[in-house]
């Protein structure tokens, strides 16, 4: 498939969004155990919040440079029932208004207590809005992955695999943007962020190297046979039935030459995993702004190469009629 | 159930590229606006194109075959298009089974291309809408035309009838009956599209001649029943009476 940018960058941002936001409710369930020191809710949630809500709202900018039209996009919300799109375009506004909520009751210190578990755990009103936020994130990832994975016949796309990666890979930069963020707003919750963001990159680091093997593996169902239908082993491609290039020929194909695709594949796992991981476990202790944004961005522009990979490796069946001009 | 389809037979087609210009002539002059063309006489030309015709060797040289293969919409029965489509503009009518798109309600997504194992729908790059083959419904309907001329542009203007359309749902179709008989079949089966449109595949045609084939064996109206029989380089009645 040819990778545009609008998505790599729609998926990519609002991806490192919705980890932010999962890692901020993280921090405050922890806080609520008393198992790390609670921050201030102004400074750290309140705009925690509208940092992740700016990564959301830049990603779902993105996505707008991907229409024909538009500002027809608010018709996109219609088939809810068959088309995982349409599907993210209802779950992301929906998370963004929660995220806002959270932030905005945090930010204003409107916190009451709404109700008690068994006399002990006290819910209020931050706690359950952040709670419902997560569950609308994770509802995201899931629609966001699955408009790839639903293709049956874009088969590197076509596995739970997908659904794992988008998850982890948006949580472990969420995990890394929230160390940064630490560094600067909430230092007592740095190396709690970076562990987190550790962990959750290796993860994500197994998940999305064990998706490169499955997909080095896979054996294309459609065949020059079953494309034209005619048994036979020898099959060539004379003629494409025109000379310039057509819609088919652009949108199918990657065009990137073979040595920026492998040499793509080999740099995208160091950008993403390995450097950020030995910038964060090198500087825990420390709690230097500099580092951990370097760390940020270092995985983020790796992330840019890997969904660019994620595009370009999937091979679409009609590319079969389009071989030869 | 009614399902409109074309039979496009391999056999007969020889590449002649017709449909291709009948369907652009024919859609881009419709009601729907033109199928828009960029650069059309310089370097680089692209445009919108509904159907295409395709040529492929089969075999190793010499021993080879050249089969000319149109492709178009195949109007799936289960099309993977439709379901992707965020906002329904791709739809397919249940009164016919013609897939369609929607132009005013289209956000240009490319979604749907995505999910077309045959890479049947192009975006137009002028309306920025998708578009793909929508088996001439402005015309098969058309009451102010000939009986004869509903049908859509491109089997109109085959000069072989390699094109063939009708409901491949009724059994006594003449479609349904040459599918069945001519061995048509589906492009991409392994995907559970289930395509309408069919193939039909190469045939090969041979003619054994046997010696007393050339000789009339059968003299239904006793005509030369001369004996002895002529020799066969001698005259026969045949050759000096058949001014």
């Amino acid at each position: 498939m040819h990778p545009a940018f609008s998505v790599i960058f729609l998926t990519t941002l609002i991806g490192a969004g919705q980890g932010l936001f999962l890692a901020l409710y993280t921090g405050q369930l922890y806080s609520v155990f008393n198992l790390v020191p609670g921050q201030d809710s102004h400074t750290f949630y309140g705009y925690g919040s509208l940092l992740a809500l700016i990564f959301l709202a830049m990603g779902l900018l993105a996505s707008f440079f991907h229409l024909g039209h538009p500002e027809r996009a608010w018709r996109s919300a219609a088939m809810w029932r068959t088309s995982w799109l349409s599907r993210e375009v209802i779950v992301l506004p929906s998370f963004m208004g929660m995220t806002f909520l959270y932030g905005l009751t945090h930010y204003l210190g409107f916190n009451p207590v709404l109700f008690t578990i068994s006399d002990v755990f006290v819910v209020n009103l931050t706690l359950l809005l952040g709670f419902l936020a997560t569950g609308l994130a994770f509802l995201l990832f899931l629609c966001t992955a699955m408009i790839y994975a639903c293709v049956k016949f874009l088969q590197e796309w076509a596995t739970p695999l997908t659904v794992l990666n988008y998850t982890l890979l948006g949580a472990a930069s969420g995990f890394t943007l929230a160390t940064v963020f630490a560094s600067y707003a909430g230092i007592q919750l740095v190396s709690f962020y970076a562990g987190w963001a550790i962990i959750l990159t290796s993860l994500a680091f197994i998940s999305r190297i064990a998706s490169l093997i499955r997909n080095s593996l896979i054996k294309p169902k459609s065949t020059m046979t079953s494309a034209i239908g005619i048994r036979h082993t020898k099959i060539q491609q004379k003629s494409r039935g025109f000379m310039a290039g057509s819609f088919n020929t652009r949108e199918y194909f990657h065009n990137a030459s073979a040595v920026l695709f492998r040499s793509i594949k080999w740099i995208f796992p160091i950008l993403v995993f390995v450097l950020p991981i030995m910038i964060l476990s090198s500087s825990t202790g420390t709690s230097s702004f500099a580092l951990f944004a370097l760390a940020f961005i270092i995985q983020y522009t790796g992330l840019l190469a890997e969904r660019w990979f994620f595009f370009a490796q999937a091979n679409h069946p009609q590319n079969l009629y389009y071989q030869t001009i | 159930m009614k399902q409109l389809a074309l039979v496009i037979d391999l056999n007969v087609c020889v590449g002649c590229h017709a449909c291709v210009t009948s369907c652009k002539e024919w859609n881009t002059s419709g009601t729907a606006g033109s199928m828009s063309d960029f650069n059309p006489y310089e370097e680089d030309p692209t445009g919108t194109f509904f159907n295409r015709v395709q040529t492929f060797e089969i075999g190793e040289y010499p021993n080879t075959e050249t089969v000319h293969f149109p492709k178009s919409c195949l109007h799936c029965e289960e099309p993977p298009c439709v379901p992707v489509c965020p906002t329904g503009a791709s739809y397919k009518r249940k009164e016919d089974g013609i897939v369609l798109v929607d132009y005013d309600k289209c956000i240009g997504c490319k979604y749907c291309s995505w999910a077309c194992p045959y890479g049947a729908r192009e975006l137009d790059e002028e309306q920025k809408v998708m578009k793909k083959c929508t088996l001439c419904v402005d015309r098969i309907y058309d009451e102010t035309l000939p009986e004869a001329e509903r049908k859509p542009a491109c089997v109109l203007a085959c000069p072989t009838s390699a094109r063939l359309f009708g409901d491949v749902k009724d059994p006594d179709s003449p479609v349904s009956e040459t599918i069945r008989e001519n061995g048509g079949y589906q492009l991409m089966p392994e995907w559970g599209t289930k395509p309408a449109n069919h193939y039909l595949p190469r045939r090969k045609i041979k003619m054994t001649i046997h010696k007393d084939e050339l000789t009339r064996v059968d003299n239904p109206l006793n005509k030369e029943r001369q004996l002895p029989m002529p020799g066969d380089d001698e005259q026969t009645l045949d050759d000096i009476m058949s001014w």
